[in-house]
Formats: structure tokens, sequence, C-alpha cells
């Protein structure tokens, strides 16, 4: 029993390691210095890079950080400041779940009815729209949690300062917090960096470099897909190695994430 | 000193001094504004019933119910129907379950029971890290390696030695339902992992001590004290992990072929509900077939809203608040 | 600074209701604090002397902390809370309707039983957030009050080498000094501690204790203890409290050795609580 159990685990991590590996083995020697700074070559050429996809990437996390960060932070202070034994909060808190359960093919069908269509095409703004919108429930509950974890005592202290609630909740518990409300919006970037689905009618993909946000723009995830979906040999290789740079970037912002809360533990005894 | 120190440094010998109505106008903007931030969700909620139904109304009042039962999916000829990608979500994802829930469920009781302390984190991390790798890359790797030697050395297998059983019959191309099927598979195996983890490890020490009070063996234990216990929440767990299957679009679309088909084999290609949307939506061209693909949306959606629910049901009445799905 | 001065009460154009002027730092009448339907507090009545120590005590369970609680509208956080009666800050009506808390509890400052310095401040930001979340930004004026109060809080000579040291690197008896420091940094004219030194080792407690008789030269000080023979030790007056009722209240002397009430006699001897 307990060896089934052992082969069950190694079959669990299996794919994670095969993954890394074919992608490293298969795309690591593309990546160079024209792989982040060159655009595509036309159809059918070799040579190029994913500069403008790299950039795009940036682009739309940036963006969709400007709507989700604000929402979803002042959206969490809420439900654990002045909701939190109320009951619209488990309706809000609810309603959060719901939207974290819905496909980000569907985030992609709204998004393209509320934005692509009125603007009459594809744009940097729905892209970075999409994913902002798909932050928000993502960071409201990651912050809500993170400051019922701050301690009643500072609240207490402060206000018997006769420091006014706002300021209260600010500067001292949210300052407080503020390590743990950072991790919760990285991994929620993370989550939607990776994402391709809502990005393929909303920022639809460009070929060359987007020269403002309202035209279609290029991001890794997307390049990716279209590259694969191609028949040219050159082209997949490059897809290899814009692979890896996508799975290291969001490797990376869940490792360092990793290590960021492990120190908050260890200052705080 | 401004004013505001002045009335701090001194002895204040009146109440109606210093910053009274500063500090409630910013109280009261301040917890209008975080409201008004927190409402967004239900603006959200709304937002997306709204733009699904108004999106796909020319579809449903052309097809009515007979959306959900019919098999043509014509945009020649604009008739639609959507059974071929209902018939594939479902098919997919229960592959997907069959696959992975007896590798979840059994490296959640090894992480829980069996595995040796330091090994537990390190394995942790690794299946939290496998949830994190994008949809696209799994799917990508998928095409270019997994289904070409699944190809070659496991189907045929499956074809020779399973063929008497309607499911494997008939030659693939690669990627096909069962390919699909076995992605996703890996995809949501984190998830039921790592719920099921947290089930087995809020079972109370008392059912274990009683169990072995009683004489069972560590699986006797195992399987009488804790999992019979935590069926329910088990289940749950499951559950999620099929809301998620549900919903997978990318690497679903990039294994599965891409053909509307219902029948019995797991080699043929075919095509979900997630997949069409993301094959179709940028070449439907008139007005009829994207709205048919908005309604293929709303289904999707209903279904997966629907499972999630269910699922947060069962997770709840069996641990209260203290079990959250993370994802 | 000299708070013993009697400030002329400050009465609002509407506010007809007249009280007896009274010489008390903290005038109770006829308090009754419900939460919910729980009535916590039943019709308390005293009088809070000025440049004194006051201590609060009886069983648990008795409203000592709720009491304290009300005297700076601290029991409001719970939004269950009710109260009925009134309570006057050297002739001034706290619970004014034309009075916000936040004012009450510059005048009336609290400390706790658990220490808490905001630990992501270091220790002089911590005696100063009071004054700097208020507005006030005179770096001269900050670093005199800071060098004021901690050196009321018998802490200076400790940390004036390390202020910018986060502030959770003190122990634990420091960090508790470091919170009255704080707490006085607003110049309240009353400091009330809800059992200030009862997570502290005897020798951090007995600072506590000395700081506190120290203290009272300048400040009305009340504090909730559970220890007997720190209220007798620390204070100038006692009241007694059980299920909710201020049972008795007089000079501290006189509730140790000769109480009149069989309660009173009962608890602080040691019979029950």
């Amino acid at each position: 029993m307990q060896a089934i159990a052992f082969i069950c685990a190694v079959l669990v991590i299996a794919p994670l390691v095969l993954v890394f590996y074919h992608l490293t083995r298969l795309g690591f020697s593309s990546i160079n210095w024209a792989f982040f700074t060159q655009l595509p070559k036309a159809v059918g050429e070799t040579g190029g890079g994913m500069g403008n996809a790299i950039v795009g990437t940036f682009v739309l996390l940036a963006e969709a950080a400007v709507i989700g960060v604000p929402i979803g932070v002042l959206g969490g202070v809420f439900l654990a400041e002045y909701a939190s034994s109320s009951g619209i909060s488990w309706w809000i808190r609810f309603g959060a779940d719901i939207l974290n359960g819905v496909p980000s093919i569907v985030w992609g069908l709204v998004v393209y009815a509320l934005v692509v269509m009125p603007m009459h095409g594809a744009s940097a703004i729905a892209g970075g729209v999409v994913l902002g919108l798909m932050m928000v429930p993502m960071v409201m509950r990651a912050t809500e949690e993170v400051l019922h974890l701050v301690p009643g005592g500072y609240r207490e202290a402060a206000l018997a300062l006769g420091i006014s609630k706002w300021k209260t909740i600010l500067q001292i518990v949210v300052r407080t917090a503020l390590r743990g409300i950072v991790t919760g919006v990285l991994l929620a970037l993370a989550r939607v960096a990776g994402e391709t689905a809502p990005l393929l009618f909303t920022a639809f993909g460009n070929t060359h470099w987007a020269r403002n946000l309202s035209q279609p723009i290029s991001a890794l995830p997307l390049q990716i897909f279209d590259y694969a979906n191609s028949p040219y040999d050159d082209w997949h290789r490059q897809a290899w190695a814009g692979a890896l740079v996508l799975l290291l970037l969001v490797l990376f912002i869940n490792i360092s994430v990793r290590v960021l809360t492990r120190e908050r533990w260890r200052t705080k005894s | 000193m401004n004013a505001a120190e002045a009335t701090v440094t001194k002895a204040v010998p009146g109440m109606k001094r210093a910053i009274p109505r500063v500090s409630r106008f910013g109280d009261r903007a301040f917890q209008w504004l975080t409201l008004i931030m927190a409402f967004s969700i239900f603006v959200l909620i709304v937002l997306i019933g709204f733009e699904l139904f108004y999106g796909a109304r020319p579809a449903l009042e052309k097809f009515g119910w007979r959306f959900l039962v019919s098999s043509t999916w014509d945009p020649v000829n604009d008739v639609f129907g959507a059974l071929p990608y209902i018939y594939g979500t479902v098919v997919t994802s229960a592959i997907a379950l069959l696959i992975a829930v007896p590798l979840s469920i059994s490296t959640a009781i090894f992480l829980t029971e069996l595995a040796p302390l330091w090994l537990r984190q390190p394995l942790v991390i690794f299946i939290e890290l496998l949830a994190a790798i994008p949809s696209v890359i799994l799917g990508f790797w998928g095409f270019y390696v997994m289904v070409p030697w699944l190809h070659d050395h496991i189907y045929p297998v499956l074809r020779s030695g399973l063929g008497f059983l309607p499911f494997f019959r008939g030659s693939d191309n690669g990627p096909c339902i069962l390919s699909a099927g076995i992605i996703l598979s890996i995809m949501i195996i984190p998830i039921i992992t790592s719920v099921s983890r947290e089930i087995l490890r809020s079972v109370p020490g008392l059912q274990r001590e009683a169990a072995y009070a009683l004489g069972a063996t560590r699986w006797e234990v195992t399987r009488i004290a804790v999992l019979s216990y935590a069926k329910r929440g088990l289940f749950g767990a499951v559950i999620l992990g099929l809301g998620r299957a549900l919903g997978e679009t990318m690497a679903v679309t990039m294994l599965i072929g891409n053909a509307p088909y219902v029948g019995t084999s797991v080699f043929a290609a075919g095509q979900t509900l997630a997949s069409v949307i993301a094959n179709e939506f940028t070449e439907a061209t008139d007005n009829l077939y994207s709205s048919a693909l908005f309604e293929i949306g709303l289904v999707l959606l209903g279904v997966t809203l629907v499972v999630n629910a269910l699922a947060r049901l069962l997770l709840l009445t069996f641990a209260g608040p203290s079990v959250k799905p993370q994802q | 600074m000299n708070t013993a001065q009697v400030l002329p009460a400050a009465v609002a154009p509407h506010q007809t209701m007249e009280h007896k002027p009274t010489n008390a730092a903290l005038a109770v009448r006829n308090l009754s604090v419900f939460f919910g339907a729980n009535e916590v507090l039943k019709r308390v009545s005293l009088d809070i002397a000025p440049n004194a120590v006051t201590a609060i005590i009886g069983p648990s369970g008795c409203g000592k902390s709720t009491f304290l609680r009300s005297l700076n509208r601290m029991h409001e956080l719970n939004p269950d809370a009710r109260m009925t009666g009134e309570i006057r800050l050297f002739g001034d009506d706290i619970y004014a309707s034309t009075v916000e808390p936040v004012i009450v509890r510059r005048r009336v400052g609290m400390v706790f039983q658990k220490s808490n310095p905001f630990p992501t401040m270091t220790i002089s930001e911590n005696v100063t957030v009071g004054l700097r979340l208020n507005g006030v930004r005179n770096r001269k004026v900050l670093a005199e009050r800071t060098e004021q109060s901690l050196r009321m809080a018998a802490l200076w000579d400790e940390v004036k080498d390390r202020l910018q040291a986060p502030a959770i690197s003190l122990s634990g008896g420091q960090q508790q000094r470091l919170c009255i420091a704080r707490a006085l940094a607003v110049q309240p004219e009353v400091l009330l501690m809800d059992e200030p030194a009862s997570a502290l080792d005897p020798l951090a407690t007995s600072k506590i204790e000395d700081l506190i008789l120290e203290l009272k030269k300048n400040y009305t000080i009340v504090i909730v203890t559970h220890n007997m023979q720190q209220a007798a030790r620390s204070s100038d007056f006692t009241a007694f409290f059980y299920l909710g009722e201020l049972v008795e209240f007089g000079a501290t002397p006189k509730i140790f050795t000769s109480p009149s009430q069989k309660r009173t006699e009962d608890y602080v001897t040691g019979r029950f609580g």
C-alpha cells in the first residue's frame, strides 16, 4: 500500500519534471539577445524573435495591475475591516468565488462584447481589461485573508491613540499586512500572465510592436499558441524558447512569493 | 506650528476643537470607496450574465432548447447545435477524473499519512508549481512530446489489449479525445490533491487513535477511520477538480483534434465547449454564428457554475469554512 | 505639563443639562452598558480623582474591562454596544452628540494588557505615531516629544542610542513601556491601563508599578488589575466590581483593611474570585 502511494506521488510530479526538461532541451538554445529584442520575421523566414510578445505581456500585466490591484485591495479592505461580521460580506465572498470559477474563455467573450465591439477592434486595452477583471476576485479574497491575520490589538491601539478609522486601516493595518497583500497580487499576476484564452479575441496578437494601447498587442502565451499551430519548424523552435521564458517567469514569481512569506514568519517570532 | 499641531500639543480645553470634521469626512469617504470596490463583484457577475445573454440572443431565439441536443454544426447554412461539444466536454472531463482521482487521492494519502516528514514540503511545493504551469505550455508540450509518445507506444497497446471495448476502437492521429483527457488529468491533479490533503488533515486525530486502539493496521486505519470520515469532503475535492476541467481551454484545444464528434471511440478527434469557442470565434463571420458561440459560452458558464457551487456546498458541509479551496 | 488645573467646562449652546461641578477627572453617573440584550454594567456612579491612581478590581466577568473601555468610548468598537448614563471628563460630557470618539481618545489614552507596538515601525516612529497621523509634522516637536515621552515611561536611557531600531526588537517589558510612551506622546489627561503588567515577569512588573507612581504626578491613572497585591501597592483609590455592579469604592487602605461590604471583604481576603 505504501508502495502504491509512493508511485502515485512520483507519477504526479513527473509531468512537471518532464515539461521543464523538454522546454529546456528544445528551447534553451534559442534564447539569445535577438530573441528578446527582435520582431517575428515574415512567414517562412528564419530568425527574428519574440521581443514584441515579451513586451506585450508586460504591458498587459501592467494594465491588469492598474485595474485589479485598487479594486481588489480596497474591496478586500471593505470585507475585512468594515463588513466582516455582516451578512453582505458572505455574499460578496460567495460572488468572488463564483467569479474565480468562471472559465477564462468566457471572460474573453464578455470583454469582447464589452470593449472590443464598441472599439471596433481588438486592442491592448481590451487585453488589459480582461486580465485585470480576472484579477479582481483573486486579489480581493487574498487581501481579505491577509488582513484577517493582523491581530486586533494593533487596531485597538491605534484607535485608542485617537487616530481615525480610515487612517488606522491604511497606515497601520494595511501597512502591517503589506507583504501579504503584495504576495497575493504577485500570485494573481502570475496566474493571468499565463492566460491565453481570454486574449484570443481581446488582445488578438500582433506581429509588430503595438504603437499605442488601442492597437492589438502580442503576448507570450498568444505567440506561443500561434507558433505552435503553424507548420514552420523555425517558429516551433521559437515557441519552445517562448514557452521556456514564460514558464520561468511564472515559476520565478511563485517561488519568490514562497521565499517572501517564509521570511515573514521568521521575523515575526 | 499649524492648527492641527497646536491642538495636540496643548491641553485641549474644549471638545469642539481640532479636526473632527475632517476625520469624519475621511472615515465616511473611505468607507464608501471600499464598499463600492467590494460591490464591483456583483457588478461583474451581472455584467457577465448580461453580455452572454445579449450576445447569445439571436441564437437563443432561433434554436431554443434544440441547441443542446442537435449535433448539426453548419456555419455555412447557419444551423447550429451544441451536442458534440457537450459530449466532448463530458467525455474529456470523465477521462480526466478517472485518471486524476485515484492518483490525487493516493498522493494526498501519501502526503498526510505515509510520507517521511522531510519529503512532504518539497512534494507539496512541486505539486503547487505543477498547478502554476500555464495551459498553453502544457498544450504545446503535450502536442509535440506527450501525444507522439502516446500514439507510438500506448495507444496501440490499448487498441490491441482493450479493443473489445467500444471505447478503444478506431485509429487515431495523435490528438484525440483521449489525449485531451490525459492532459486535463495532469491539470486537475494539483487541485484535487491539495484540497484532499486539507480534508485529510482536518480529520480529527481521535478517529485515527480509536482505530489504532482497536488493533487496526496502518492501512486499515487510513481506510476506515480517515477515508470514510472524509468521504464527503473528498467528493467535494473531486467535484472541484471537475469544475476546473470543464472550463479548461488551451491545452484541450491543442490536443483534442478539433472536429465535432459524438460516438464511442476515445481515439476520435473531438471538440469541447471551450475549444470550439477558442477555435472558431475569430472566424465567426456572421451574427448568428458568433451568437451561437456566445450561447455555447452561456452553456459552459452555467455548467461550470453549477458544478463549482456543488463542490463548495460539499466542502462546506464537511469541514466548515476552515477548508478553503485555494484556486 | 500640569493637567490638574480645573478646566472651564465647555458647554455647547444646545447643551442645557446641568451637572454638579466637581473636581473629578472623570465623573461617572449612572453608567449602564449593554451588549445586545446583555446588561454588562449596571448603573455605576463614581468619581475618578485627578492626579491619583484608581484601581478597578473584581473577579473575571465583573465588567471591569468594559468599565475601563467606556471611559474612552472604546467599547463602541463592539457593534452591539449601547450605553446609558453620563461620563464627564473634567466637566465635558464625552458622550455628547457633537463629540467625536476620536477626540475623546486623544484626551483619554489607553495601554493594553498585551503590549502591541506596531511591528513595521521603529521605536521613535511608534512613539510619535499618534502625533504624526493627526497632522503634526514639525520634526523638532516630534523629536522633543519622543524624548519627553520615553523619559516619562522610564525607557529613554535604555533606547536613546537605538531609536531607529524596530520596535519589536525590544523585550516584553520594554515594549510595554514603549506603548506607555506612545500613549503619553499625545498628551492625554487621563491614562487608562488594562492589566498592563499581567503578561510581564516580576522584574518588569515592578518597573511598571514604579512608573505608575511617577506618572500620577502629572496624569490621572485608572488601572484594571486582577492582582490584588498590585492594587494595594500602587493605587490611591480602589473600586470593587462584581457582576456588573460597583459594590464598593473608596480609599485603597480602607478597602483592603476594613471594607464596608461583605462581598468586598470576601474578595480581598481571597475567599472567592
